[in-house]
């Protein structure tokens, strides 16, 4: 395939069909003056054609691979609409400053996919393409969820806007904490922590990714404590708590028993691993939304395939399948904390899981608008080594609707759980209410901080602990576009 | 104790000057401001009194400071809160809500704990002050 050639699609339906082997740019894999619909799912690839792969054919490759198409002509195409069933690369681009790269857009029909069903949506999407051989690399960039297909997702089974008004808490982000260490501690002790968290002034702790059921601590045990830590520590602030009890389990029988059990001893909200696969988590996600729980998502395992941005999946996307899917929580990165994330990727997390209508926004990777069809908007969780003295940053970068989680940031506090969460607590109410009485917090921020630690001594000691503890490494995972002058 | 609800419950109680610029704010948000007040702050009780509907087109935080004024002669000894509502499409709810009166004494709530299956607790909170007296003379001295 020489880069030169630009092959058109072959309209004669005697060549067309005859048996052998066509490009896929002749087969019909990519149209140039396609214009997408309304109703078709949109989805840009970033591709890395092997040596002396024309991109274009490689566009069409992969339109045809994530569709119709498979090695060679087959005449039973012609038994079908194929034309419609064919995806189409409709447009290509080379990735500003990254040779060899291009970004290819990929329409496909709406009837190519089942009703509400992640599934199907992604064995299409990053099926076969992902591991075809005259690509080097393949990345899903993002997509494009036609209103029509949206709809028959059910979204969220509680929200931003019904978890805050069953929390009753407004008006600030909320705080949580993930307990620590995360393997090892016996269900009483566990407790303790939780209790002495949401004592200080959390509203939520949380169960780590990989605390299951083993053999220092049964999941009964865990969940029994961790509800008497939540108790306490509600009827002594008089204010509304809770922990996400983790039910991720070998098999979605065990899921719904752990999800039966938390529910039957009042908590609010129950969490899951992405690991646990597309149709557990729609799964329980319907579970959640028969029994008006809140599901937590925790998404262990993405950084296998989010964060090298030449090949797998963006997280913008995997946002965007979630939010479809039903979840209520969402790790979603920190951009100033120890984990990967930079600060314009990450808002694009944000508004994809936040806004009724994601507009197009290059530099913060989002390349379609995003009309959400009222679907319920995703809390967004902030969670992996911040501190109290990043409440500026952090509160700038991400506004009201997040949940700020401070694990080590709470549980390390020189004087003890109670101390850190009441530092995290103030220090996060001191900042917003000095955003609201109109201060530049970005610049401000440390002398707010250094002005509530006068009168806060737990405060005071956690601006001493780790007031200078930043995490400056380059991310990976940025939007390769520059933001330059419109040309409209 | 003291109860935490709202979202300044950690700071100083806010002077009249910071409940302006907290309402200058709302308002700048185009959100409604209302008043409620009660004697029975059960986290789960969500429906306080409220003082008038909220204040729609009311654009002067010095209006707001004279609803609270009048709140707080007529309700002493309960607690007060200023809701912020957001009837944008997609919100369509409070967005912002502070405690900016309450009791001189606040008992809290009692924990009881009733042993069920194996070793399942049901839990229930209870107001001291809701306990004792009826409503309107449950905090009063």
């Amino acid at each position: 395939m020489g880069a030169a050639e630009n092959p058109q699609q072959i309209l004669d339906p005697k060549k067309r069909y005859q048996a052998g082997v066509l490009k896929y740019a002749q087969m019909g894999y990519w149209n140039a003056d396609y214009e997408p619909k309304d109703t078709d799912v949109l989805a840009v690839f970033r591709i890395t054609p092997q040596e002396g792969v024309d991109p274009i054919e490689a566009a069409a490759a992969v339109a045809g691979e994530s569709s119709t198409a498979t090695w060679t002509v087959v005449w039973t195409d012609r038994l079908t609409a194929c034309d419609k069933y064919r995806a189409k690369a409709y447009r290509i681009e080379p990735v500003p400053g990254q040779e060899g790269q291009y970004f290819c857009w990929v329409a496909y029909d709406l009837d190519l996919f089942e009703e509400g069903s992640i599934a199907n949506l992604t064995a299409s999407i990053i099926g076969n393409v992902f591991s075809f051989k005259p690509l080097k690399a393949a990345r899903l960039e993002d997509m494009r969820l036609p209103v029509a297909y949206v709809k028959t997702f059910r979204g969220p089974p509680t929200g931003i806007v019904v978890e805050r008004e069953r929390l009753e808490k407004y008006g600030r982000p909320l705080l949580g904490a993930t307990m620590k260490p995360k393997l090892g501690l016996s269900g009483k002790n566990y407790g303790r922590v939780v209790y002495e968290a949401l004592r200080g002034g959390l509203d939520f702790t949380k169960d780590d990714e990989n605390i299951n059921s083993q053999p220092f601590m049964h999941w009964r045990d865990r969940f029994l404590y961790c509800m008497e830590g939540v108790n306490q520590a509600a009827a002594q602030t008089g204010e509304s708590k809770g922990h996400y009890l983790n039910i991720t389990a070998g098999t979605m029988e065990e899921m719904y028993k752990r999800a039966e059990f938390a529910r039957d001893l009042g908590s609010c909200i129950v969490m899951v691993d992405l690991i646990i696969g597309w149709t557990a988590i729609q799964s329980i996600s319907n579970w959640c939304r028969e029994n008006d729980m809140i599901l937590h998502m925790h998404r262990a395992g993405h950084g296998t395939y989010t964060r090298q941005k030449n090949h797998g999946v963006s997280f913008r996307v995997i946002a965007k399948w979630l939010r479809l899917a039903g979840v209520d929580h969402l790790h979603a990165g920190t951009a100033v904390g120890k984990l990967e994330g930079d600060p314009m990727t990450v808002q694009g997390f944000y508004n994809v899981c936040r806004e009724m209508v994601t507009r197009q926004d290059l530099p913060r990777g989002l390349f379609f608008d995003q009309d959400w069809a009222s679907i319920k908007r995703v809390m967004p969780v902030a969670s992996g080594g911040i501190h109290a003295g990043q409440m500026h940053q952090l509160l700038d970068l991400f506004g009201d609707e997040v949940v700020l989680q401070f694990g080590g940031g709470t549980i390390g506090h020189p004087m003890g759980i109670q101390a850190g969460a009441t530092a995290n607590r103030v220090a996060l109410e001191s900042m917003v209410l000095a955003r609201n009485e109109g201060r530049d917090i970005l610049n401000e921020g440390p002398q707010i901080l250094a002005d509530a630690a006068k009168w806060c001594q737990p405060l005071r000691a956690a601006l001493d602990t780790w007031g200078d503890i930043t995490f400056n490494y380059t991310s990976t995972d940025t939007s390769d576009f520059v933001p330059t002058a419109s040309v409209a | 104790m003291r109860i935490t609800q709202g979202c300044f419950s950690f700071l100083p109680d806010l002077t009249d000057t910071q409940i302006a610029a907290q309402i200058n704010y709302c308002l700048d948000q185009n959100w409604a401001v209302a008043l409620e007040f009660t004697d029975d702050p059960h986290p789960r009780n969500t429906y306080w009194n409220m003082w008038g509907l909220p204040m729609f087109d009311l654009r002067d935080p010095a209006g707001v400071m004279g609803e609270l004024k009048a709140c707080r002669e007529a309700n002493p000894e309960t607690y007060i809160r200023i809701n912020a509502f957001d009837s944008t499409k997609g919100w369509e709810t409070v967005r912002m809500s502070f405690i900016v009166q309450r009791p001189t004494a606040e008992p809290g709530f009692r924990l009881t704990r009733q042993e069920t299956k194996g070793r399942s607790l049901r839990y229930t909170m209870e107001s001291y002050a809701v306990g004792r007296n009826p409503e309107g003379a449950r905090y009063a001295s």
